[in-house]
């Protein structure tokens, strides 16, 4: 045993490695990714890993391992879980033979996702086993406790942290590699009694799940990460009493440091839930103040319990608004939870004098983002023309953002193709436009492509392709010709794709060079059925910068067109002229493409 | 030994490096610590911060208002911020170089790097404001902000670690050509101040 300063990502990858885990699968979304990354910069001879081309895939990849008898792990973030959901819900009646760990991250906030969706849902909905560490150390050990679980019953389990676990770091406390566990999978036995679903075994299954499920629960009322901590002495005879799980937990445990300790129940497996330890934690109580993230599922089950038995506990939370019921908890949040279920005030903290106003600073495309091009290029083509933008998730859906606001509607992945056809078939009047990154094409993409051009729609396809998966961090995909094992591999061509799904009209153009670009899409949106143009232009953070852009303050005449028309954060307006912040240019030209008095040149230094 | 830092800024500043030093500095002395970052949506240019905990009996990564020793600020704007987590008679250490938001020059609404330091002045007992642009100047790179302003919280006392700690960790963590620069940063408060 040895102690390693560690986020919670990065300690899930550690536990997995010393679990013996065989292969990793997983497709990248916040705050779910440095969990693949880091095993796959840790791992050992012989243990597989790859990203997938998206979840559905990747759990696909790790089912047919378990199948084999290796040990498995499959990372994504919540709404991946959707994609995944077809996979799933069956592999939970079919079962597994070597253990498998779903990793799934929730993002309370939400702080980088589309949705508020509770995890914790999808295990009871598709009856897997759930685990909810608080911390990154426990992290780390209940991935461990999690493969040991998935083994003993033979079904995958969810392990479930939430962005704060994620992406908190701790010293924590790991195995030297000698400890690790070492698992030779068994390989793959044919027995289509096993693996081949249908509806009797199907329904056979069923009822072994449900039985198994209920010996789950009473397993997990002895599992030694659900527990219950006692009153501290001025709570003695207090019938109040706290329920929590995830960060919240910890929330809960430093509010206790104040107004000190009431008897607490940390669940760590919301489901099957343990129902045994909950009742001998209820014994005595009055009421009980839910502590949790995103959807009150303790709340629920606490409260379906006392019914369940008939016991006089009055359970508080979300659902009877005693606690906030969207958005994250935060440690002042629970601390005045926790002091309102005590009747308690809190002291009162000196109100300062109102601070100036504070400068907002939402997210935006880099400097030299190609994206920006590619946006701007296609609002010139098609100005005062009757259009639909409809974006995707990714970088891009940035370009929402004023002056661009090229982003009429975002609603998940691949979506955009789906939602332009749509659009299309009750306006033929509007020009429909769908943009997909390079990695979203391959992730989600490509089916509406297909059914765009079986179904005879009108509209055309922009490919934001930067040669990489830039939102969550420079990972590579079908496109770029690396894998995660490090091999370089031939790359998909996405020409090649879209002409052999029938595509006659598809443009490779570099969006940096405007005029170009503008007639290019001026020439193609015009055309009828589905057409594609594909803007190439690495993302800047994968490139060296060229040299940055310089106004001649002699020949700039203040008009800011530059920054009204692109929004570059290089440029900046000063003394009523503007200037260009050598630190942050990129070198990529488009400003000095649309200056009307050709004030600016290359001519910047280098970047170090 | 007990302490709660907030380090914030915007993105790209540098400010998960010197959380990551105070950490191993700590680390190196067997004192537990913990931390947590953003990280997402709200990376370049927007605000960042890092909560920082080092001691004994932790549970939770985040810090609760009022409860900050210390605030190292990249930016006044972004130091303002975050002032409902100082405790009282917390320290402040803050760069005096203000950073415009993009959408400042968009909207051509104002923002006044000096107001907020007018402001820290005014409200903050315990504040070491580091004219960052200058010294980074003198010591010849842009990019030994976040190590400056280590020094400053050393030289300051709140940070409850001493300069040579840190040098430790640089020594641990950064490449040996970068060693004897950020040396420098790290000194420079401690022999340019009074």
């Amino acid at each position: 045993m040895h102690n390693e300063f560690l986020m919670g990502n990065e300690a899930i990858a550690l536990g997995a490695i010393a679990a013996g885990v065989n292969l990793v699968s997983g497709y990248p979304g916040t705050p779910s990714t440095e969990v693949l990354e880091t095993f796959a910069k840790k791992r050992g001879d012989g243990q597989y890993v790859e990203w997938s081309v998206n979840e559905k895939v990747a759990l696909e990849v790790a089912a047919g391992a378990a199948y084999s008898g290796a040990r498995t792990m499959v990372t994504m973030k919540q709404v991946g879980l959707n994609v995944a959901s077809d996979p799933l819900m069956s592999l939970a009646y079919i079962g597994i033979k070597g253990g498998m760990v779903i990793l799934v991250a929730d993002d309370p906030g939400p702080v980088s996702s589309q949705t508020e969706q509770d995890t914790r849902h999808f295990s009871a909905f598709s009856k897997l086993p759930c685990f909810d560490p608080s911390s990154a150390q426990e992290a780390y050990e209940m991935v461990q406790d999690a493969f040991a679980y998935s083994e003993k019953y033979g079904t995958p389990v969810f392990l479930r942290p939430t962005t704060r676990v994620c992406h908190g770091y701790a010293s924590i406390t790991v195995k030297d590699s000698e400890e690790y566990e070492l698992h030779t999978p068994e390989g793959f036995i044919k027995d289509s009694n096993r693996w081949v679903i249908f509806p009797r075994l199907s329904y056979q299954n069923h009822i072994k799940i449900e039985a198994r499920n209920e010996e789950l629960a009473l397993d997990f009322s002895n599992y030694e990460k659900n527990k219950i901590l006692p009153a501290s002495d001025e709570y003695k005879n207090c019938r109040k009493g706290i329920a929590s799980g995830g960060i919240s937990f910890t929330y809960a445990m430093e509010a206790a440091k104040q107004l000190g300790e009431l008897r607490h129940l940390k669940v760590s497996t919301p489901h099957p839930f343990p129902e045994q330890l909950a009742l001998r934690f209820l014994e005595g109580l009055d009421e009980v103040l839910c502590l949790e993230e995103l959807d009150p599922v303790i709340e629920r089950e606490l409260t379906y319990i006392c019914g369940k038995h008939h016991l006089p506990v009055k359970i508080i939370g979300k659902l009877t608004h005693d606690v906030k019921n969207a958005g994250e908890n935060t440690r002042d949040s629970v601390l005045q939870n926790i002091a309102a279920f005590l009747g308690k005030g809190l002291p009162k903290a000196a109100s300062p004098e109102t601070p100036p106003a504070l400068p907002v600073r939402p997210p935006v495309l880099c400097a030299g983002c190609p994206h920006r091009a590619s946006f701007y290029a296609v609002k010139k083509a098609m100005k005062g023309k009757k259009t639909i933008f409809c974006g995707d998730i990714g970088c891009y859906t940035l370009g929402n953002a004023m002056p661009l606001d090229m982003v009429d509607t975002c609603l998940c992945m691949g979506a955009g193709l789906g939602i332009a056809q749509g659009v299309g078939k009750i306006e033929p009047d509007t020009t429909c436009f769908a943009f997909v990154g390079d990695s979203t094409f391959f992730a989600s993409a490509i089916t509406g492509v297909v059914n765009a051009v079986y179904n005879q729609a009108d509209m055309t396809l922009i490919i934001l392709d930067n040669s990489t998966t830039a939102m969550t961090g420079h990972q590579p995909h079908p496109g770029t010709g690396q894998t995660m094992m490090g091999d370089i591999v031939a790359k998909i061509d996405m020409e090649a794709v879209l002409r052999g799904i029938g595509l006659t009209v598809v443009e490779t153009v570099n969006p940096l060079e405007h005029e170009t670009a503008v007639s290019c899409v001026q020439r193609i949106a015009s055309q009828p059925g589905v057409k594609a143009i594909i803007f190439k232009s690495p993302c800047i953070a994968i490139v060296k910068p060229e040299k940055s852009m310089q106004v001649d303050q002699n020949i700039c005449i203040g008009c800011n067109k530059c920054i009204n028309e692109i929004g570059c954060p290089a440029l900046i307006r000063e003394n009523g002229k503007v200037t260009i912040d050598a630190s942050l240019c990129t070198g990529c030209t488009l400003c000095s493409q649309l200056c009307p008095m050709k004030a600016i040149q290359k001519g910047g230094n280098m970047h170090e | 030994m007990n302490k709660n830092i907030v380090l914030c800024g915007v993105g790209g500043q540098g400010t998960v490096l010197a959380s990551k030093l105070i950490a191993a500095a700590a680390m190196a002395k067997n004192i537990p610590v913990m931390s947590a970052e953003t990280i997402g949506m709200a990376q370049r240019g927007g605000s960042v911060f890092s909560h920082l905990r080092m001691g004994e009996n932790l549970y939770s990564p985040m810090i609760a208002e009022h409860t900050a020793d210390l605030i190292l600020g990249f930016e006044p704007g972004e130091t303002v911020r975050m002032l409902p987590y100082l405790k009282e008679d917390g320290q402040v250490v803050v760069s005096s170089r203000a950073i415009m938001p993009v959408t400042a020059t968009l909207s051509g609404a104002s923002y006044c790097g000096e107001d907020m330091l007018t402001y820290l002045r005014k409200n903050i007992k315990n504040l070491l404001i580091v004219d960052t642009e200058k010294a980074c100047m003198e010591i010849g790179s842009p990019k030994v902000m976040n190590i400056l302003l280590l020094g400053a919280a050393v030289e300051s006392g709140a940070l409850g670690l001493d300069e040579e700690d840190l040098k430790n960790a640089i020594r641990s963590k950064l490449p040996e050509r970068f060693h004897e620069l950020n040396f420098t940063a790290l000194s420079y408060v401690k022999n340019h101040m009074n």
